[in-house]
């Protein structure tokens, strides 16, 4: 059974920090090259292969990761 | 119902009015000259009976905390202590002031300074009526003079700091408090109910319902014109104490060509003194100060026209006379008398010192 | 975006919970102060609870606290909040009034208030983030701090000559009988943070059920403290910090975790 999952990011609440970057287990994110109103390189998802695992939310100090998930 | 005649001191007279006055919590330290009052607590064991939480806690800085806490969810909670206790608590005092929280705080004073004397001073008056704690803050002052104003001021300070949500303190003396003298007191006031507490504090923190947003009780604003904004509130606040609030009490004022001011248990000694001074001739009131913050500036004006002196009574090395000589803006000679370190002055003394230092002037 | 075709209400699996306020927290960038905040809530909004929590915020950097937590808030003096703490949940017992705390607040200026409070065994829950340091005031050095570790007021590294030790505060407090549970956690990856949300779960729960003191440690980076990347400072702290502040529970129903 494929699970898939999506990741949406709020990247005005961003602060870039990173975290969610190392706990995704898929290396779906990165830190993007532009930068939001505040001026942080915030996370933006850079693969399709994100299964939903909600690890890169429990790590966010900020909350502003949500995330979705279907099993195919 | 009829009134209840006691026989208690001051101390305990304070305990009892917590009871009977629907108090919430008391949170102290033990310290002379003090002490009774949470005793007297702990052995009417009202949790049992009105559901009043007493707690001993472990040093001044926890009980004024407590109280802070307490205050901050609506509750009526107050605590007593005796001078350095009091000095030790001037943190909660201030955050009390600036987060605009209702509470009763006892000071039943000893000499100082430092560790002092266990024995009645009125050398905490600045510390009372000019702040103490860090900031511009007033608190509600009263000074009683009798067991029976120990008594009757927790009620009356119940009302102010609701009222105008702010501390309040009853400034006594170790006289006033280890004094045992007949009591009157009245039936059981019941504890708010939680549907009371909301109704009359609703700013209180004590649990979010739906229906409102969170309340957050704090003194902190780090945006310093809100904080300006903020400070003009209370000052409004106090501005209005003043207008409204002064309580004071004239004795043989009538004729009186003299005037002593004073409080507490200078105030009773004061007393006496003008019925000496009135056997000799010499035509003596007392100006009583009942509130020390609000101050009765207007009366001590008055005075000051029509009187030939006066003199401002208290133990201590001239804390309150500060205030007679502000409000009397030296329209006539304004001197000062008292024993400090422990000493209570005499009414021989008190009279004398009237006839030395304004009388032969 | 990727997959927007599966982003649907019904396919939700984590959002940030309403216990929390929508305000932006003032946290550094990769601080454990805001994931923290976020599994109290999520534990506050699990229990159903929000119309009864009370949080006391202490003074450190989470002294704004109050303005995430959308529960009725109150904040402390430095180092007071167990103080407050107690009095409030005496006169309320069916709340469930927690401090948030921070090693300078809760180990250093609050450490009789906090000893007191745990051994009366007062029916709250401590939250207790150790960073080893000072955030808030530039970084100086904690009671917590490590030997050698360097600071605003260590800049050559902590000494035992000049200041003394670390203090394991939460070890002293699991031999005091108030405590019903303490525990040591850590939010630096994802399995962290789901057994510090159970920890905190477990210290509410305790409440509900009046057992006495819970206290919840979590270690946790101050990465502009450390002057190092959040990344950075979670892999520091992983090595380092864990060694002193092992991570686990030291007790659990009343008894001491044997080790």
């Amino acid at each position: 059974m494929a699970i898939k999952g999506a990741v949406v990011i709020d990247k005005e609440r961003c602060k870039g920090c990173g975290v969610c970057v190392v706990a995704c287990p898929n290396n779906v994110l990165a830190l993007s090259k532009n930068v939001n109103g505040k001026g942080y390189h915030y996370s933006e998802a850079i693969l399709d292969n994100c299964i939903g695992c909600t690890s890169c939310a429990l790590v966010c100090p900020d909350g502003v990761i949500t995330v979705y998930k279907v099993k195919l | 119902m009829a009134k209840e005649l006691k026989l208690m001191k001051g101390n305990e007279a304070i305990a009892e009015a917590a009871i009977r006055s629907g108090c919430d919590g008391y949170f102290g330290y033990p310290i002379t000259p003090q002490s009774e009052v949470m005793e007297h607590l702990m052995i009417e064991k009202p949790w049992e009976t009105t559901g009043m939480v007493v707690l001993q806690a472990e040093s001044e800085t926890s009980s004024i905390n407590m109280v802070y806490g307490g205050a901050g969810v609506g509750k009526k909670v107050m605590t007593s202590s005796s001078s350095p206790g009091i000095s030790l608590m001037q943190e909660g005092l201030t955050y009390l002031a600036g987060a605009e929280l209702p509470a009763l705080i006892v000071n039943v004073v000893r000499g100082g300074p430092g560790l002092g004397t266990i024995q009645p001073s009125q050398a905490d008056y600045f510390q009372a009526v000019k702040g103490g704690g860090h900031g511009d803050y007033q608190m509600y002052v009263l000074a009683p003079a009798s067991v029976q104003e120990m008594y009757d001021f927790v009620f009356k300070a119940w009302e102010i700091a609701f009222k105008y949500r702010n501390p309040v303190m009853i400034l006594s003396d170790g006289a006033i408090g280890q004094v045992m003298e007949k009591l009157y007191v009245g039936p059981h006031i019941p504890r708010w109910t939680e549907e009371e507490l909301r109704k009359n504090a609703p700013w209180a923190s004590c649990g979010k319902p739906t229906s409102r947003d969170h309340n957050i009780i704090t003194s902190l604003d780090l945006d310093s014109a809100k904080q300006e904004e903020h400070n003009h509130k209370l000052q409004a606040k106090y501005r209005e104490m003043e207008e409204k609030e002064v309580l004071f009490e004239t004795i043989n004022c009538e004729d009186a060509e003299y005037i002593f001011v004073a409080y507490g248990s200078s105030a009773r000694i004061a007393q006496k003194a003008i019925q000496l001074g009135r056997e000799k001739g010499i035509k003596v009131g007392l100006l009583r100060l009942i509130t020390l913050f609000p101050f009765p500036k207007k009366q001590v004006a008055e005075f000051s026209k029509k009187v030939k002196g006066m003199l401002a009574v208290e133990m201590s090395a001239g804390q309150m006379v500060e205030d007679v000589r502000l409000a009397a803006e030296f329209r006539c000679p304004i001197e000062h008398f008292g024993r400090y370190g422990g000493i209570i002055h005499t009414p021989h003394e008190v009279l004398e010192a009237l006839e030395e230092k304004i009388i032969k002037g | 975006m990727f997959n927007p075709d599966i982003i649907k209400p019904e396919n939700l699996v984590y959002k940030k919970t309403n216990v929390l306020t929508d305000a932006v927290m003032h946290y550094c960038p990769g601080c454990g102060h805001g994931t923290t905040h976020r599994l109290v809530a999520e534990v506050i909004e699990e229990m159903d609870i929000q119309d009864k929590a009370i949080c006391i915020a202490p003074v450190g950097c989470s002294v704004l606290a109050y303005n995430y937590f959308n529960v009725d808030s109150l904040g402390a003096a430095h180092g007071r909040a167990p103080a407050m703490a107690s009095a409030i949940q005496r006169m309320f017992p069916d709340r469930h009034t927690f401090t948030y705390q921070g090693d300078g607040d809760l180990a250093a200026i609050g450490t009789a208030e906090t000893i007191h409070a745990c051994n009366r065994g007062e029916n709250i829950v401590i939250i207790f983030i150790n960073n080893g340091i000072y955030g808030m005031t530039g970084g100086q050095m904690a009671p917590t701090t490590l030997i050698g570790m360097k600071t605003a007021t260590s800049p050559y590294g902590r000494t035992v000559e000049l200041n003394g030790y670390p203090l394991q505060i939460t070890e002293l407090l699991a031999e005091l009988p108030g405590t019903y549970y303490v525990t040591r956690q850590s939010v630096h990856t994802a399995a962290a943070v789901r057994k510090t949300k159970k920890a905190i779960r477990q210290a509410f729960e305790n409440q509900k059920n009046k057992k006495g003191t819970s206290l919840v440690e979590v270690v946790s980076n101050c990465n502009s403290g450390w002057k190092m990347t959040p990344v950075e400072a979670n892999k520091w702290m992983v090595e380092n910090m864990f060694a002193k502040y092992p991570i686990g529970d030291i007790k659990v129903d009343g008894e001491k975790v044997k080790k």
